[in-house]
């Protein structure tokens, strides 16, 4: 009797956790049979190995003698450390590199953001002279580094014009403002459009209610616009920001890391040390750059989503 | 109704009140525009018409001897043009497909699937967007695998470099498309294949652009990757070649040649953007704030 009672009592339970169980069981074959894994595989597959796993291997060479004087590459602690930075080219690289990164990103925002503001309304003109401004991003950056450096040598066409002899090349404190300029009028049109979509997302009726509170165009820029531009400008300080750390095309187009070494950002180093065959030592200068690429990204991305929360 | 009007209202109303900007915005709009865009294109324009002697020390006046033909000519037949241009269709195209192709088929899987290990995947394939390639042991891992100098290594390199950036724009794309397109397609007994070829691919059209043009653009006109990878040699692409013929220029002084090669590699990408502008722009603006 028991017996029997456990098993109808099993028996009517039964269905109930087996429904939940098919339920379940349905939804989770169902996601893996209509979006299947394999879509995703070969992405993953070749992002892994041509992308993820050269950066971890960069965390064993930079500890290697791996260069093209050895026939076998040798564990040998942390003397590519110490050797770069004990020549001193260690700090330079970070250094330059920041400095670099830090005035690219406010001369590409300063111009795009300029432009934005002047090209703002949708006319036939403006339309025009967006397109005019654009041209330099589809410039290749190393074209762009060689027409900058004929107009910027000293007997090249900036000089010529104004009737002046300045080295602007050739000067170990501002050379790096001039390229950082230089990276800023390549990528600005490329801000311009995204400060243009922000702006273009910003409500009518707040500016018009703006406008009836009394507020003048600055006030309305400061207190209206500048805010609701928050996206826009955490994209556009972040792509700007980490991708001029890893510029080299301009650098080496109009300076080549010159004059004495004032403008060697990571990737330059990199490219002259790889030639000399020291490719460890290369290798530990591209682990630095990753490693003050991410000190820099995750609190930058963080810090600019909390602003665009808080505005 | 009045949402339509107000924005064009307050522009003009705007103008309205400051004459001065009225006609000063134009005015500095050409300004910048002649100065900051015309100059630079200008002495490109100029110097790739001069001969050698007149280009010596590049400058703004126009060429007292027109003869572009010559120097394009040259630049085709010492700068190994055409076979840099051949060079660099073979890596970009194959890449930039790749790319695409890849990109779309992760990021359906990753817009459509809710779970944590699809999240931590998909987290994991557009860290690309913001870490920077590890260009030294790339060259090491190519050479393991018999890859280095060779064109299929290049592709890997590229595709495994941007494919973050297409599957990041991609996956927000396809998250806001209505998963019921997709079902209505599946009660009619479409494969997930069908439907990917049938619907998300076609959707996708607009992203699809401006992935094309940005990836094609960062392709085409790469070098410090190609260095590594492709070296100088046979399978040379443009950029490289540039370097090439603006190297020599410290001995050979010939800003017409480089000037030359830089209008050649720039019209590609111009065509491009002119052809697709509507799309690329509104692409790259609805991709980027949200």
């Amino acid at each position: 009797m028991a017996d029997t009672a456990i098993r109808t009592r099993t028996r009517t339970q039964k269905p109930a956790p087996a429904k939940g169980r098919a339920g379940k069981a349905g939804r989770l074959p169902r996601a893996a049979v209509h979006h299947p894994w394999w879509f995703a595989l070969p992405a993953i597959v070749v992002f892994a190995a041509f992308f993820l796993v050269p950066n971890l291997l960069n965390f064993y060479y930079p500890f290697t003698n791996w260069s093209s004087y050895h026939p076998d590459i040798a564990f040998t602690g942390l003397d590519n450390f110490t050797t770069i930075a004990a020549d001193g080219s260690l700090l330079r690289a970070i250094r330059t590199t920041l400095l670099y990164a830090l005035l690219a990103a406010v001369f590409q925002n300063g111009f795009g953001l300029g432009l934005a503001l002047l090209l703002e309304a949708d006319s036939r003109f403006n339309r025009f002279f967006r397109a005019v401004f654009f041209l330099p991003v589809l410039i290749s950056a190393l074209a762009t580094g060689y027409v900058f450096q004929s107009l910027f040598n000293q007997d090249g066409a900036v000089n010529g014009l104004l009737g002046t002899d300045i080295p602007w090349l050739g000067s170990t404190s501002w050379t790096l403002v001039l390229v950082t300029v230089i990276h800023g009028w390549k990528w600005m049109g490329l801000s311009m459009l995204i400060y243009l979509a922000g702006l273009k997302g910003i409500p009518g009726e707040m500016l018009e209610a703006a406008k009836c509170d009394g507020a003048g165009p600055w006030r309305t820029f400061w207190s209206v616009r500048w805010p609701m531009l928050a996206p826009a400008l955490t994209f556009n300080v972040t792509t700007a920001l980490i991708g001029s750390m890893n510029t080299f095309d301009i650098v080496q187009a109009t300076t080549g890391g010159g004059p004495a070494g004032s403008t060697e950002v990571f990737n330059i180093y990199m490219f002259r040390i790889f030639g000399q065959g020291l490719y460890a030592q290369a290798s530990a200068m591209s682990l630095v750059l990753f490693l003050v690429v991410v000190a820099v990204a995750i609190p930058l991305v963080i810090g600019l989503r909390r602003r665009e929360q808080l505005l | 109704m009045s949402t339509a009007v107000n924005p064009a209202s307050v522009v003009r109303r705007a103008s309205a009140v400051n004459p001065a900007w009225r006609y000063g915005r134009p005015a500095l709009v050409l300004l910048l525009a002649g100065l900051a865009v015309g100059v630079p294109l200008w002495l490109v324009a100029v110097t790739s018409a001069k001969p050698q002697a007149e280009a010596i020390t590049p400058n703004l006046d126009l060429p007292r001897h027109w003869q572009q033909g010559s120097n394009y000519e040259e630049a085709v037949s010492q700068g190994e043009m055409l076979h840099g241009f051949l060079n660099s269709l073979l890596v970009v195209v194959p890449s930039v497909a790749l790319v695409l192709i890849l990109g779309a088929g992760a990021a359906w899987v990753f817009a459509r699937r809710k779970s944590k290990l699809v999240s931590a995947a998909y987290a994991l394939c557009i860290s690309g967007l913001l870490l920077p390639p590890a260009v030294i042991t790339i060259v090491m891992e190519l050479r393991q695998l018999g890859l280095a100098g060779t064109r299929p290594g290049m592709i890997a390199v590229y595709t495994g470099m941007y494919l973050s950036t297409s599957i990041f724009f991609m996956t927000g794309f396809i998250r806001a498309v209505p998963v019921e397109l997709e079902e209505a397609a599946r009660m009619d007994g479409a494969s997930p294949l069908r439907i990917f070829r049938q619907i998300i691919l076609p959707l996708l059209r607009p992203v699809i652009a401006t992935a094309t043009i940005m990836v094609t653009l960062y392709a085409w006109s790469d070098i410090f990757y190609a260095f590594f990878v492709l070296g100088g040699g046979e399978r040379a692409t443009l950029p490289l070649n540039l370097y090439k013929v603006a190297s020599a220029q410290l001995y050979l002084n010939n800003w017409h040649l480089v000037f030359a090669y830089v209008v050649v590699m720039s019209l590609p990408m111009v065509a491009i953007f002119l052809v697709a502008q509507r799309k690329i722009v509104s692409g790259i603006t609805s991709g980027a704030v949200k």
